[in-house]
């Protein structure tokens, strides 16, 4: 039985143990006057049935599928031939996904030798077996929890509470995803950082001004040995970072004030929907919009001043991701602006001072904490930021102050590092865990310091 | 009668001067708020201008017509997989355009119509056998430079070495033009197709499937699971130090680069659970957990802003808890949280970084159809063509942009039309 049609057949009998169940309670009802002598509604009834049906189930579904694979490969490799066995383990990989392919009915590398032939139809055999008795122990216990729940119904019985409990116990291990995705993203990229740093030592990663991650495969390929000082990389990150900042906070900033301070209702209404759509646009589109008009453009223009530029440039990048990150600023320093009280600016406004002024000197500095955080929010945005940088800056690294030159970053050497064929014991492909480590560091504390001094701000106000 | 008097300036009059500096700046402070707003605006109607006037052509295509003899002689029923439908419209096209004779100018004519034209030419057949043996003309789709000819992207007064096109094959093309048997018509190849290195060919319907998958199990997941986590952390959650924790944690993963799910991605479900790469499984359970700090949170505002007269009466006439929860908060708060998922939906939908990591980039021709299909989705396919470097594919980017905000469009006003008609403001 195929795990479609599986689910569907527990879906299905949970729904019979629901009816079976309510029906016995309103049974149980009738026979002593009424189901306001029950303890529950008889809807729990139905749906403690319904619950015991489905979940234990569901759970071993769930933990057969994680496991057959492993375990299948594992019989198939210790019924190989004793050559084929003790093959180092990439090549015993390709085997096996040898295996896997002619099982699946996919092209496979080479002729098929007959061990491997025989492995898969032993591999298609054990797929079959383990099938079988997935749908009989699953379709058997769905059934014999019915059955038993189903026995256990009577009035005293609390369904309610049971059911109650069931609900709980799935919200609170829904509410604890967070905690196992940090868990698991530190996890992920710790690993393989560390088997990075085994490789090359820390300082040279974070001190190194030499960033070439192209390396020999074999040892006897002519290819350089790689080098992982990550210098030009954080150089070109802060560069184009920089300059997206230069862009957006005051683009953004005096939007936010314009809006909040000076602009009337219907202004507002009209333009601030129209600076939120920049933010709903995906970050490939500005990728495109960057290397197929604005650098170009930038190109021209500082062709025709007689300067050199890159078709790559740093600029170019940054500029657009600037414009990205217009409405994050405006949008988190419209709600600070917001949020200060309007007596100070009565106050400021009742010693003579200008609008203008008053905006300077009494309002944006009793707004600064928050302005800072929501600057902070944009600096990790962007610093994060991958499409734009991807599509639109280069690839090597440059160790250049220069923003009409290309340079790169951490993101765009990460998807390049990633992207395509790789294996997982190369410095090469590790060097991108540990970009990911710093990635996540360095944008953790700064959200960190960002909503700690927004909250702080608000908590100031309230 | 004091010279000194007269002379000392008044206050007044440095107030007057300085009211004027004063009034002056206030006026360039006002004009640079409206600068910021018109240069932010106007970044944004550019990027508009610019991808649409690159894109709208897209959704057109030049059509050239062939008189084919389906030649029984030719075409053998049994096995129509092996008949040289290439070869057929390559005679159809020597038999139009005698004038070329050397083997390069045979090889110019042939490249003016597209290599599709005879997968077009075999389903014709298949789907009507009784074709065979007559001659019918035929529409055919021409190669994408000729495409690109008739939309005017390729200068004809270049010289010839400059351009992508031949005279000769410009020649031949001005006569097809006079007979009038070429033409440009809606391109459904594009909403129909899956990817192809050919432009002409290439179309956004795999991408799309793609998506869709990952989007679908996005939403089957992260909705319940964001919606649970929402009321678990707002209704029951005890004020301790661990669930401070969750809350940290929920609103530092809102921030997170997403190429750093995709890093997880890559690492715990490829990598350790083994699951197939490339596919919308993995897409829609990376996706998921980008999405579910945003329906997180946006839920929770919604539970918070339901008053709590609404659960004092509730317990008041008997209800429990989870009872108060499920049949009295849980609806009044759902418009709310339906809005955050759509606004979370429609991010995952423009996301790409995480699904690079994931290997969902890779070249796929056919049109997924399964959870475990190997696939791409539409913002990679708009990565993808933005590599190519055929000037076919720019406009072809551009209208695949023009589609995905086109969706994107539509799922945010969806969400503000929820926010409008069913948000109650109590």
């Amino acid at each position: 039985m195929s795990s479609t049609a599986l689910i569907i057949t527990l879906l299905a009998l949970s729904v019979i143990g629901y009816h079976l169940g309510r029906k016995r309670a309103f049974s149980f009802g009738e026979r002593s006057g009424g189901v306001r002598f029950l303890h529950s509604r008889p809807v729990y009834y139905g749906l403690l049935t319904a619950l015991w049906c489905a979940v234990p189930a569901l759970l071993i579904f769930t933990i057969w599928q994680v496991f057959e694979t492993s375990i299948i490969s594992n019989i198939i490799v210790s019924d190989l031939p004793e050559q084929i066995r003790t093959l180092p383990e990439s090549r015993l990989n390709l085997v096996i996904n040898d295996i896997k392919n002619l099982v699946s009915g996919n092209i496979v590398s080479g002729d098929i030798k007959p061990e491997i032939r025989q492995a898969a139809e032993h591999y298609k055999n054990l797929q079959s077996i383990s099938n079988g008795a997935l749908s009989v122990i699953i379709i058997t216990l769905a059934v014999a929890s019915i059955f038993l729940i189903w026995r256990k119904i009577n009035p005293t019985l609390r369904a309610r509470n049971h059911v109650e409990k069931i609900f709980t116990v799935f919200l609170i291990a829904c509410s604890t995803f967070a905690i196992f995705t940090t868990i698991g993203i530190v996890l992920s990229v710790l690993f393989e950082a560390i088997r990075f740093f085994k490789v090359v030592p820390v300082t040279e990663f974070i001190f190194g001004l030499d960033w070439s991650p192209q390396m020999a495969i074999r040892a006897d390929q002519v290819g350089s040995s790689g080098a992982f000082g990550a210098i030009p990389v954080f150089t070109g990150t802060l560069m184009i970072s920089g300059i997206a900042m230069i862009v957006a906070v005051p683009l953004g900033l005096m939007s936010a004030i314009y809006l909040s301070e000076y602009a009337n209702k219907g202004f507002r209404a009209v333009a601030k929907p129209l600076l939120e759509i920049l933010a709903g646009i995906p970050t490939v589109v500005y990728g495109f919009f960057a290397a197929l008009t604005i650098a170009p453009f930038i190109r021209d223009i500082g062709v025709s001043m007689g300067l050199d530029v890159s078709s790559e440039s740093a600029l170019a990048a940054g500029l657009v991701m600037g414009i990205m990150i217009i409405p994050f600023v405006s949008s988190l320093s419209d709600d600070v602006i917001n949020a200060v009280p309007q007596a100070m600016r009565d106050g400021a406004y009742a010693l003579g001072a200008t609008p203008s002024e008053t905006i300077k000197q009494v309002v944006v500095p009793a707004a600064l904490p928050g302005i800072v955080g929501g600057v902070l929010l944009a600096v990790s945005r962007a610093i994060g930021e991958t499409m734009i940088v991807v599509m639109a800056a280069g690839l090597a690294a440059n160790l250049t102050a220069n923003p009409l030159q290309a340079v790169t970053t951490v993101t765009v050497q990460i998807v390049t590092l990633l992207v395509g064929d790789q294996e997982f014991d190369s410095p090469k492909t590790l060097a991108a865990f540990a970009l990911g480590l710093l990635l996540f560091i360095v944008t953790l504390i700064l959200n960190i310091i960002a909503l700690y001094v927004v909250r702080k701000y608000r908590e100031q106000y309230e | 009668m004091n010279k000194e008097a007269s002379d000392a300036v008044r206050p007044i009059d440095i107030i007057t001067k300085k009211l004027h500096k004063r009034y002056k700046a206030e006026k360039r402070f006002k004009f640079y708020g409206i600068l910021a707003i018109f240069l932010s605006l106007s970044f944004l109607l550019l990027l508009f201008v610019s991808i649409i006037g690159n894109g709208y052509s897209a959704f057109l295509q030049t059509y050239v017509q062939l008189e084919i003899n389906f030649d029984p002689a030719v075409i053998d029923t049994g096995n129509l997989a092996s008949v040289n439908f290439p070869g057929l419209v390559k005679q159809t096209l020597r038999e139009k355009f005698p004038q070329a004779k050397s083997r390069k100018e045979k090889k110019q004519l042939y490249s003016l119509v597209s290599s599709g034209s005879s997968f077009q030419l075999q389903r014709m057949v298949e789907d009507n056998p009784s074709l065979i043996g007559k001659t019918e003309k035929i529409w055919v789709p021409a190669d994408d430079d000729v495409d690109m000819l008739f939309k005017g992207y390729i200068a004809r007064d270049v010289p010839e070495s400059d351009r992508r096109l031949t005279d000769f094959q410009l020649q031949l093309l001005d006569t097809w033009e006079q007979e009038g048997k070429i033409k440009k018509q809606f391109n459904t190849t594009f909403f129909t197709a899956g990817d192809s290195r050919e432009p002409e060919l290439a179309g956004i319907m795999g991408a799309m499937s793609g998506s869709l998958l990952t989007l679908a199990l996005t939403l089957a997941l992260s909705f319940p699971i964001g919606v649970a986590a929402a009321v678990y952390l707002e209704e029951f959650a005890p004020r301790n130090r661990w669930i401070d924790i969750v809350e940290v944690n929920i609103n530092n993963l809102a921030a997170v680069p997403s190429i750093v799910f995709g890093l997880l991605g890559l690492a715990v479900f490829i990598n350790f659970f083994n699951l197939p790469r490339s596919t919308p499984v993995v897409g829609g359970l990376v996706l998921t957990i980008m999405t579910l700090p945003v329906i997180i949170i946006a839920s929770r505002a919604s539970l918070q802003s339901v008053p709590p007269s609404i659960r004092e009466a509730a317990l008041g006439v008997g209800a429990s808890k989870m009872q108060m929860v499920f049949h009295h908060v849980i609806p009044l708060a759902m418009p709310g949280m339906l809005t955050g998922t759509i606004i979370g939906m429609a991010r995952a939908l423009g996301e790409t970084a995480p699904l690079l990591m994931i290997g969902m980039v890779a070249f796929i021709v056919d049109i997924p159809s399964s959870f475990t299909d190997p696939a791409t989705a539409l913002p990679v396919q708009i990565f993808l063509w933005a590599d190519s470097p055929e000037r076919a594919f720019v406009e072809r980017t551009s209208a695949a942009i023009i589609v995905l905000l086109a969706f994107l469009i539509v799922m945010n006003s969806l969400a503000v039309i929820l926010r409008n008609r069913f948000e109650r403001r109590w």
